[in-house]
């Protein structure tokens, strides 16, 4: 039996690895996402007659288990709202790095059970066989240093190492996710909570260091209980000051996190699936963790050691000149006359819900014969490639956007760059004042174009707070009001031609 | 089954390497889908939940556990159900015309 299910643990993991693959093109990616599931409805279903599974009430517990996590899961999954999707993806993430802590909680129980009784008959044994007093082959024992009644002797050296491992970065991912899930959520707004964070949350790892050390060698409840609340006490004092704007790339960190502390859950109870899939989503997930934070040009200690603060008032001068307003209806026909269009959609569109008006509007444009393309910036969204999925929600098809360097040659050859809801990504000042504080970020050279309509609620600063020139500039019209109602009156202004 | 100390390091390194190629050619489209779809594929710590609730024998084991299970197969049917919906959405124009027909 125990054949078949290395078998298909084999299996599992190669159709992990070729889905992973079919996902990272866009022709292949929803083949990638089923093979993925195969594999994993497989390696569930063979678990089931895995030799160390044993116990009716074990059996049923799993049943239980799964039936009401899996039904909750697939409800909440499929109801939330496609902008609502990275703090799903935050929330399903820290659930994954809790599990990988609770697993290493149950062996280290499970040590902290077997392992008084086995060192006890391993000293009796010895006892028996020298002829020497219980105390003298227990401090023999001891000496030798293979077993005590201890965390490391109960599951081997290795493996605590690795369960103790796995379950810190197990617990900082799952406690570290569910607050990023309640700050994208809405749900928290403080981004601080104590004074001199950087030092309380240095103060709180070492702890938890020393505690992970004691557990190696404690026979202890109360030592693993401390370690635990630690591990989850600093992955909330991580998470809390870290901003909005950096909360992608945080999400992919503990994202991949939790697959290295899946990894070595699984040397822990020697599960290779769990090794090789964990492994894959470890180094992916630092890669993709990488690019996000390379295309906001914010180094990756940046992000978790400071906030958007440390930079901001550098730059107190405001942009020259004034706005200058146009109508819906008027900045409509404009587009309507052009030849090359290029919309540039930002978060504050998907919030506005006007992605499906501006689609209607696109294919208006197009029955016209203007050529209209979508740029779009690395981070635009919440997170890289987010925007793309609310513009093929909207029914926008991939041929027609394009990422920053596909296109950014390409703006001085447009009659209109159409920006909707976007701002810091198209704030020249990112590239020409070394003062302001998202300098050296790379933009959308939006102000190249002829024209410039810029679709916005009101006349305030984006979400780092920086004021954005673009907006004064001669050649930009500003469209006031909420984006929706906004593409509704451009689309009527269309169709009125 | 137990893996041995250097078997073990050499399915680290090699499952590293693919990982990294994996991604390393993605296109930024689809940066979100794959984080989501990655998150699912972690969901796999479902089954060792499910290999140290089968061998739990008292009833703490058994109630940290079944936290894992239920946290493990909130992850990977959560993780699944998410993906599968953002790439669902990932049609050519072509696609969509052969939808439209």
């Amino acid at each position: 039996m125990n054949f078949i299910v290395q078998l298909t643990y084999l299996l599992a993991a190669v159709l992990f690895i070729l889905g992973l693959k079919a996902m990272s093109s866009p022709k292949t990616a929803r083949k990638g996402i089923i093979w993925a599931g195969v594999g994993m409805v497989l390696a569930t279903l063979v678990t089931f007659v895995h030799p160390a599974v044993h116990g009716f009430t074990n059996y049923l517990l799993i049943i239980i288990a799964i039936a009401v996590a899996g039904a909750l899961a697939w409800w909440s999954g499929r109801r939330v709202a496609m902008t609502e999707m990275p703090q799903m993806v935050a929330l399903y993430n820290g659930m994954g790095g809790g599990a990988a802590a609770a697993i290493a909680g149950v062996e280290m129980l499970r040590a902290l059970r077997t392992a008084p009784a086995d060192f006890r008959a391993q000293a009796e044994a010895l006892a028996a066989d020298a002829n020497i007093s219980m105390a003298a082959a227990e401090a023999a024992l001891r000496a030798e240093g293979v077993a005590s009644a201890s965390i490391a002797g109960g599951l081997g050296a290795d493996v605590a190492i690795l369960a103790i491992l796995g379950a810190l970065i197990g617990t900082v991912a799952f406690s570290g996710s569910l607050v990023a899930w309640a700050k994208l959520d809405g749900r928290m707004k403080r981004n601080s909570l104590v004074p001199a964070q950087q030092l309380v949350n240095i103060v709180i790892f070492a702890l938890a260091v020393i505690f992970g050390i004691m557990t190696f060698f404690t026979d202890s409840i109360a030592v693993v209980v401390i370690f635990f609340a630690l591990g989850l006490l600093f992955g909330v004092f991580v998470a809390v000051p870290i901003g909005g704007a950096d909360m992608p790339v945080i999400i992919s960190l503990f994202n991949a996190l939790t697959g290295l502390a899946v990894a070595f859950e699984g040397y822990a109870i020697g599960n290779p699936a769990m090794i090789i899939a964990g492994t894959v989503v470890g180094a992916a997930g630092t890669l993709l963790t990488q690019l996000m934070a390379k295309a906001m040009n914010r180094p990756i200690t940046n992000v978790l050691f400071a906030g958007w603060g440390a930079t901001e008032g550098a730059s107190s001068e405001g942009p020259e000149g004034e706005m200058q307003d146009i109508s819906a209806e008027d900045a409509g026909i404009m587009m309507a006359y052009a030849e090359r269009v290029v919309i540039v959609p930002g978060y504050g569109m998907a919030v506005a819900q006007a992605q499906h008006k501006i689609w209607e509007l696109v294919e208006l444009l197009q029955d016209r014969g203007v050529d209209v393309k979508f740029a779009i910036h690395p981070v635009a969204g919440r997170m890289p490639g987010h925007m793309n999925v609310l513009l093929a929600e909207a029914g926008v098809p991939y041929d027609m956007i394009y990422d920053m360097e596909d296109i950014n040659e390409d703006f001085a050859a447009t009659d209109i760059a159409v920006v909707i809801g976007a701002n810091d990504v198209v704030n020249p000042a990112a590239r020409d004042d070394p003062s302001s504080p998202i300098y050296g970020m790379p933009i959308l050279n939006v102000d190249a174009a002829e024209n410039v309509l810029v679709i916005k609620r009101g006349r305030g600063a984006g979400f780092s707070g920086v004021e954005n020139a673009l907006f004064f500039g001669e050649n930009t019209r500003m469209v006031f009001g909420d984006g929706q109602k906004v593409a509704g009156s451009m689309v009527q202004a269309v169709k009125g031609l | 089954m137990a893996i041995e100390g250097f078997v073990a390091i050499y399915i680290f390194m090699l499952a590293a390497f693919a990982g990294f190629e994996v991604i390393s050619r993605v296109p930024v489209i689809l940066h979100t889908p794959l984080m989501s779809g990655s998150n699912f594929v972690h969901g796999i710590v479902v089954v060792g939940a499910m290999v140290v609730l089968g061998h739990a024998e008292s009833v703490a084991e058994q109630v940290v556990g079944f936290i894992a299970v239920v946290l493990a197969a909130g992850n990977a049917v959560g993780g699944y159900v998410v993906t599968e919906r953002m790439l669902e959405m990932f049609k050519s124009k072509d696609e969509q015309k052969k939808g439209a027909e």
